[in-house]
């Protein structure tokens, strides 16, 4: 069985360093991907197993890459975990009518976003 | 036969009408007119052309003139024959445009000016008024010949049986001319009981000819020996009078307010002048047939002297034919009263729309105008406008003396009516004409013909002088009524019918080229010329298949749900139909347009229930005519207007307040959901973190360390965040308390470069400062101008990407005020967030590299305002430059009384 790669797209360091802390221990590469502009390119060219997408970046929204993410052949079916300080109802919404697979809001529980994060790749 | 007989039997014969004209009016109430819309009524209507002087002058004039009262009738028939070319322009105009009268129709066209109106209505009202005259002058006279045999009465007794007839008529037509307001001034009733009149008018005339040809004469070939050897046949009319005659008679046949009521605004079937255009003339010559013999016959046996105008009577009475005569007595007497009653209808129309209405409606102008009200205004101002009519042909009637022959009189009227002619051809064929052309026209025209023709006809003596008919007022030779310009020698008809139409036309042709035209009357000008590329048929409603439930569907939205159903209902059971929902029958489609026109107005009501019947579509016009009655209700209520404008402003000002209570809102909002999110962040480091921590796994001493070290960092983010948060909610609430001390600004620079941690071996960045410069007294909140300067160097220390930042502070005088800039040698601010950058929760890069929460610059711009002084953005100094302006002594002071 291969490596399982997830591709964190996220500015905050702090929150990387912690994802990054976590996903490591269960033995996943982590690669990330600190900007909005440059992040549906790295997508394409790691095609990883996972992505975890913020929604507040820096240049291009959390919204705008799922969007063309979904909308690209290569890049449609990659499961994706979004995670927001906007917790509203419509932030949810609006992200499962793009084709979020999982919606968490900050801050979340480590066990919590693990588990989502494992039933995703599986 | 006695006076009070006569009487009784008219008095007999008009409530015979007034039943003829109840009935038909209750059957087109109940949706059943349809024979009474028929085109041989149509046709019959038009008999109003033939009045009394038709009746008993024809045969006056053909006693007096031989066969030229045949000229009065070849000018309709050629109008009528030709009914393709104007007749058929006409009625489609007048039923697209809801046209109500012939003024209605040259105000309308003009740009919709009622000066012009005015003209015509005046001009109608003059040239009516003798025809009126000669109306009750023949009925007057024929009773008189009736009930004197021969021998005339005294002149008070005439006078007071002719102010008997007129009001008797002035109530005939009161009663049926006013009984409603219908949009398309449509009267069933009087239609039909004219057609009535024209039948006896017809049959009366042809029962004596019969009676002088094959009775009196003994058959139609004694009746031609008799003929030829009359002085009739030897008379011969001149070409000009001839032509003029037949140009007169079809131009009045044309403009006649009478004429255009009934064949205009009367005509629910443009296809009825198909069937009119030979049954009409078929009429005519029915009518005239057995003129000439009358007359031959009458100047035969009657006594010397005695007036021919009253042959058709007096013949029977000669023989004894007591019941012809009766007969030929109501002939004569349906001829006068239907011309009158028509031309009262028409000319009240014109009097109460465009003189009496327009005057109230202004009088009225800052009160308001209920339509109830209206409505009784309009009735009652026709009522009196029709009193006003009979009144008026009364005084002339008085005034002429009744003593001059009605042929002349009747032609007299004809030219004045027909100066409306050139305005109404222009109207309907020629683009180019403008309202001030046809004003002149009109106006010229008719000075010519009161000049040359009705000042005239009242005779030498009247109100010319016979000085003035001789030599033109005040020796003028060239005014002359009957020579005018010193054309001598012309029949004064002739003369007065040619110079009133040439100067009538050229000043209409002139002034319209020289003129320019308004926006509506170029529109309208469009609309009439081009009638027929711009409506449909002229029919009315086809039944089509049209769902009663839609009808229903759109009556409700207009009159409410009660008013509909229970109009349907009604209708459903007028058809022996259980449920509520009625046959969709033109007559009912029709009926439910009135119904509906009555609450958003005509053109709107067959606009949209064209829209639903489908098989006709909705025209170009019908939007045109919806758009009218829009503009007719703005024309009409200024007052309105000045409301609707009041409420405007109001609702703009709600809308406008709304807008700032939305914003207001969505600021809270949009406020409330950064500062969640600016908590959430560094909240989320701190959980993920400690429950790393917390689960006691295997790690580093140096990673405990480093999460350790996040958590706090992140926990003193959070704490800044809440102090600043609440330090901005302070001072944007104007609760700060400043603590205004004396100090130097030097001082409080240094302060701000020690907490920033810019001084000596810490500094990351190279500060350049003047010292000197910076010796300025201050009088303010040092601690709170401290924060500011803190606030602008630590951003520079944040944000400054120059490879090595250098940070520039310079003391300086603007406008008198001293001023603080803050320029560090980075890249600067980009030009389109220098707007924005002092709200709150915007970063110069959106990127948290400098970890604060982007309140800075607001809490900056918040405390400058508090202390009367200000921070601003200047471009163009290298990198990025904030300046400072110092709070001046004044201001300062104002910032503590506040």
């Amino acid at each position: 069985m291969t490596e399982t790669r997830v591709l964190l797209i996220e500015d905050e360091p702090n929150i990387i360093e912690a994802i990054r802390f976590i996903l490591s221990r269960e033995g996943w590469r982590v690669d990330t991907s600190p900007d909005g502009k440059n992040a549906l390119e790295a997508v394409r060219s790691r095609s990883p197993d996972l992505v975890i997408l913020d929604v507040m970046l820096p240049n291009r929204s959390g919204y705008d890459i799922l969007s063309d993410m979904r909308a690209d052949e290569a890049t449609r079916d990659i499961p994706v975990m979004m995670l927001t300080a906007r917790g509203q109802k419509k932030d949810k919404e609006l992200a499962e009518r793009l084709g979020v697979n999982k919606f968490m809001t900050k801050p979340f529980s480590n066990a919590e976003m693990l588990a989502s994060a494992r039933e995703l790749v599986r | 036969m006695s006076f009070d007989i006569l009487v009784v039997i008219c008095v007999v014969y008009v409530l015979l009408l007034f039943g003829v004209a109840f009935w038909a009016d209750k059957q087109a109430e109940r949706g059943k007119a349809g024979w009474l819309r028929s085109p041989v009524v149509y046709t019959l209507s038009l008999s109003v052309y033939c009045t009394a002087w038709t009746f008993y002058g024809a045969v006056g004039y053909a006693a007096r003139s031989g066969l030229e009262f045949v000229a009065i009738y070849l000018g309709p028939t050629l109008v009528m024959v030709g009914w393709w070319v104007i007749l058929r322009r006409l009625v489609r105009i007048g039923r697209s445009q809801r046209i109500t009268s012939i003024a209605d129709l040259i105000s309308s066209r003009y740009g919709k000016s009622n000066a012009l109106g005015v003209l015509v209505t005046c001009l109608a009202v003059i040239g009516t008024t003798p025809y009126v005259a000669l109306q009750l002058q023949s009925v007057t006279l024929s009773l008189d010949a009736f009930s004197q045999s021969g021998s005339a009465s005294d002149p008070q007794s005439l006078r007071s049986t002719a102010l008997l007839i007129a009001a008797g008529l002035a109530l005939f037509t009161i009663i049926f001319g006013t009984r409603n307001l219908d949009a398309n001034e449509r009267h069933h009733g009087v239609v039909t009981a004219i057609a009535v009149e024209a039948v006896v008018k017809l049959a009366a005339l042809m029962a004596v000819g019969m009676f002088v040809v094959f009775v009196v004469s003994g058959g139609v070939g004694p009746t031609l020996h008799a003929i030829d050897a009359s002085p009739i046949s030897s008379w011969n009319t001149g070409a000009d009078r001839w032509a003029t005659l037949i140009f007169l008679s079809a131009a009045a046949f044309i403009c006649l307010p009478r004429m255009f009521q009934v064949m205009v605004v009367e005509n629910s079937d443009e296809r009825h002048l198909a069937t009119a255009s030979w049954a009409f003339p078929l009429y005519l010559l029915l009518i005239s047939l057995f003129v000439v013999p009358i007359a031959v016959v009458g100047l035969s046996v009657s006594p010397e002297g005695s007036n021919p105008d009253l042959f058709v009577q007096t013949v029977p009475l000669a023989f004894d034919r007591n019941a012809l005569a009766m007969l030929a007595f109501l002939g004569g007497f349906s001829s006068a009263t239907s011309m009158v009653i028509v031309a009262a209808i028409a000319v009240s129309t014109m009097v109460s729309n465009h003189v009496v209405m327009p005057i109230w409606l202004n009088l009225r102008e800052g009160r308001a105008a209920l339509s109830g009200d209206v409505r009784k205004v309009v009735i009652l101002s026709r009522r009196l406008s029709i009193a006003g009519i009979l009144l008026f042909g009364y005084l002339y009637f008085v005034l002429s003396g009744g003593g001059a022959a009605l042929a002349a009189i009747g032609l007299v009227s004809f030219t004045g009516v027909a100066q409306v002619l050139p305005a109404l051809l222009g109207a309907i064929f020629w683009r180019g004409a403008t309202r001030t052309g046809a004003a002149a026209g009109i106006s010229v025209g008719f000075a010519v013909w009161v000049w040359t023709s009705f000042l005239p006809s009242f005779g030498e003596g009247g109100i010319l002088t016979p000085e003035i008919l001789a030599h033109g007022p005040f020796g003028i030779a060239l005014l002359r009524p009957h020579a005018l310009f010193g054309i001598e020698g012309l029949d004064p008809l002739v003369h007065s019918v040619f110079w009133s139409m040439i100067l009538n036309a050229g000043s209409f042709l002139a002034f319209s080229i020289l003129s320019s035209q308004t926006p509506l009357e170029r529109l309208q000008g469009a609309r009439f010329v081009n009638i027929f590329r711009y409506s449909g048929g002229g029919r009315g409603w086809s039944g089509g298949v049209v769902e009663a439930e839609d009808l229903l569907m759109m009556s409700q939205r207009l009159l409410g749900a009660t008013d509909a159903q229970a109009l349907f209902r009604a209708e459903a059971q007028r058809q022996n139909k259980s449920g509520s929902l009625p046959d969709v029958t033109p007559a009912f489609v029709e009926r439910l347009e009135r119904e509906l026109s009555g609450s958003v107005g005509a053109a709107t009501a067959h606009a949209m229930i064209a829209q639903i019947t489908g098989g006709v579509s909705v025209s170009v016009e019908d939007m045109m005519r919806v758009a009218d009655e829009a503009q007719q209700i703005l024309e009409y209520s200024s007052q309105l207007e000045s409301k609707s404008r009041e409420l405007e402003n109001t609702a703009g000002q709600l809308r406008e307040a709304n807008e700032k209570l939305v914003a207001l809102s969505f600021q809270k909002d949009s406020f409330l959901s950064q500062v969640s999110h600016e908590l959430r962040t560094p909240m989320t480091s701190i959980r993920s973190f400690s429950e790393i921590l917390m689960d006691g796994e295997s790690m580093t001493a140096g990673e405990r360390q480093k999460f350790s070290q996040i958590i706090n960092g992140e926990a003193v983010r959070m704490t800044r965040l809440l102090d600043d948060l609440l330090d901005l909610s302070v001072l944007e609430s104007g609760q700060v308390v400043l603590n205004r001390q004396d100090g130097t600004l030097d001082a409080v620079l240094d302060r701000a470069f020690v907490a920033t941690g810019q001084l000596g071996a810490e500094a990351t960045m190279a500060v350049d400062r003047n010292g000197i410069d910076e010796k300025v007294p201050l009088r303010t909140d040092c601690d709170r101008l401290a924060q500011v300067f803190i606030n602008l160097i630590s951003n520079a220390g944040q944000y400054c990407d120059a490879p090595e930042p250098r940070l520039k502070v310079h003391v300086h005088e603007v406008d008198g005020r001293h001023v603080v800039d803050f320029i560090d040698n980075g890249s600067g601010i980009p030009e389109e967030s220098q707007a924005e950058m002092f709200e709150k929760f915007t970063r110069a890069d959106d990127h948290r590299a400098g970890g604060g929460a982007g309140l800075g610059l607001a809490i900056c711009r918040e405390v400058m305002k508090r202390l009367g002084g200000e921070v601003d953005y200047v471009a163009g100094l290298g990198g990025a430059a904030f300046r400072v302006t110092l709070p001046d002594a004044e201001s300062a002071v104002a910032g503590r009384a506040s």
